[in-house]
């Protein structure tokens, strides 16, 4: 769980909804993830860091530009329970951190 | 032998059509960024295989891409759309001031001189500039009041029923330092020095359902067309009313004349005749489809006031779509081409300036805009 650096970091997880898994070139194939290095303690706003990190083009589309909250009809979910009004920085799950559990971002149920 | 490439924005992707000049068979390229909001795609005049396309989506916001193929293949550029200073507020649909959001970007407008410019018309109503090709853009906040010249009046503007947008962005070929915005419901601006400071050009526009409806702001300008041999005429189509300018937008006239309904979003000019204009009338305000079910165009060749229906190869009866504001377009070949799409998703061709119409592609999602470039 140690970088090269010894800053602490967790192998996160992360399950996109379909369109911004096309829009960052990764797998579409249903149930497919990312992994992240993220930094200990593990937040809704450093996976979300790191992911933006590693994919620039996700900037602005979960998150809003200049308030760096999340967007309307973005969901976050972890370990079956619903983190999306839990704020950016509260720790998630140990589950999440290590590895075990993923953090789901999810469009909400909405649009024609 | 020339070429023609129609790009389509629509409610669920992007699609380019092509052609050659014969405009008979065409061939369907998309949908590109599937289940995406396709607001405007347009292409730089200077490099035509620059093409600039804003993507969007209630969910995931506002995506930006650039193709320097003709539309083959896309990268996504800057999505940072940051209003300048304090944003201020705007009047919300119930009169209380309301804050400056960024929502999506309705038009796109690359510069006539280098491919790496280009404009932007937003909403809520803003007009931002890049000239790295769409990495970075920067609000040009004089016409949301922050110049120093003649007051917009910005406070006062309000939204229309699709959103306070940014819709028109028309560039004076002949005076870079000229251009010309309009925003619902705000109305037509103008800038003399490039876009430091704006002035509100709607003297002689009449919207009833102002308070006072000859007012400086607030009107629905739906679109406003120019041609570029005649800088200084422009034509324009109000929630109601066709409308027309000879100085600049300094004064308007009404020159609906004989049409049938002057409600309306789209107007268009052909290529080769400064006074030939074109629009789509729909029946009302609250009834956005043709009159009768039957689709029609409607032709001016006297710069308006006499208008003869075009209806040769277009739905004569059970049409109920609507045509919006950016979704009327004409080539350049000789005989001028003229395009239209639907929000039943169909795109109706004209390669002989409205004789006759087809459709060039009929089950598309509802478009929301049409660009065509002559290449």
């Amino acid at each position: 769980m140690d970088s090269e650096q010894g800053t602490a970091t967790g192998l996160v997880r992360v399950v996109l909804p379909y369109h911004l898994r096309v829009l960052a070139g990764v797998s579409t194939e249903a149930g497919s993830e990312v992994r992240l290095e993220v930094a200990l303690p593990v937040t809704i706003g450093r996976v979300l860091d790191a992911l933006e990190g590693k994919y620039p083009v996700l900037g602005g589309t979960i998150r809003e530009y200049g308030t760096g909250q999340r967007r309307a009809f973005l969901r976050f979910f972890a370990c079956e329970e619903d983190w999306s009004h839990e704020g950016m920085d509260k720790e998630l799950p140990e589950a999440v951190a290590a590895g075990k559990e993923p953090l789901l971002v999810v469009g909400a149920i909405a649009g024609g | 032998m020339s070429k023609v490439r129609v790009l389509v924005g629509t409610k669920k992707g992007a699609f380019v059509l092509e052609s050659d000049g014969k405009r008979a068979a065409w061939e369907v390229n998309g949908p590109f960024f599937a289940g995406w909001e396709i607001y405007h795609m347009k292409g730089s005049p200077v490099n035509p295989e620059r093409l600039y396309a804003s993507q969007s989506s209630g969910w995931s916001g506002q995506v930006m891409q650039r193709s320097d193929d003709g539309g083959k293949t896309w990268a996504v550029v800057g999505n940072k759309f940051a209003y300048d200073g304090v944003p201020g507020t705007h009047q919300w649909y119930d009169g209380t001031p309301h804050p400056w959001e960024f929502k999506r970007v309705w038009h796109l407008e690359p510069s006539l001189t280098d491919a790496d410019t280009v404009f932007a018309g937003v909403e809520d109503a803003a007009l931002f500039k890049s000239t790295d090709g769409g990495a970075t853009w920067a609000e040009l906040s004089g016409l949301r009041g922050h110049g120093v010249g003649t007051d917009t009046h910005a406070p006062q503007w309000q939204p229309g029923a699709g959103g306070m947008c940014l819709h028109t962005i028309i560039v004076d070929p002949t005076n870079a330092d000229r251009m010309y915005i309009a925003i619902s419901a705000a109305g037509a601006f103008r800038t003399d020095d490039g876009g430091k400071n704006w002035k509100p050009i709607n003297k002689g526009l009449v919207s009833d359902i102002m308070p006072n409806p000859t007012a400086e702001v607030g009107h629905c300008v739906h679109h406003v067309a120019m041609h570029p041999a005649r800088p200084d005429t422009l034509f324009m189509q109000k929630h109601w009313h066709v409308m027309r300018s000879d100085n600049a937008g300094d004064e308007w006239k009404k020159v609906s004349g004989n049409l049938p309904t002057d409600f309306g979003f789209v107007i268009d000019i052909h290529a080769h005749e400064p006074e030939t204009i074109y629009v789509a009338p729909i029946k009302s305000d609250s009834e956005h489809f043709p009159l009768e079910g039957k689709l029609r165009v409607y032709r001016s060749k006297t710069g308006g006031n006499e208008w003869e229906e075009l209806g040769n190869g277009l739905p004569d009866r059970n049409c109920y779509v609507n045509v919006l504001r950016d979704a009327m377009a004409v080539d350049k070949l000789d005989a001028c081409g003229v395009y239209f799409g639907t929000t039943g998703g169909q795109v109706y061709a004209s390669a002989d300036a409205g004789e006759s119409w087809k459709a060039i592609v009929h089950d598309l999602p509802a478009v929301l805009s049409v660009e065509v470039q002559t290449l």
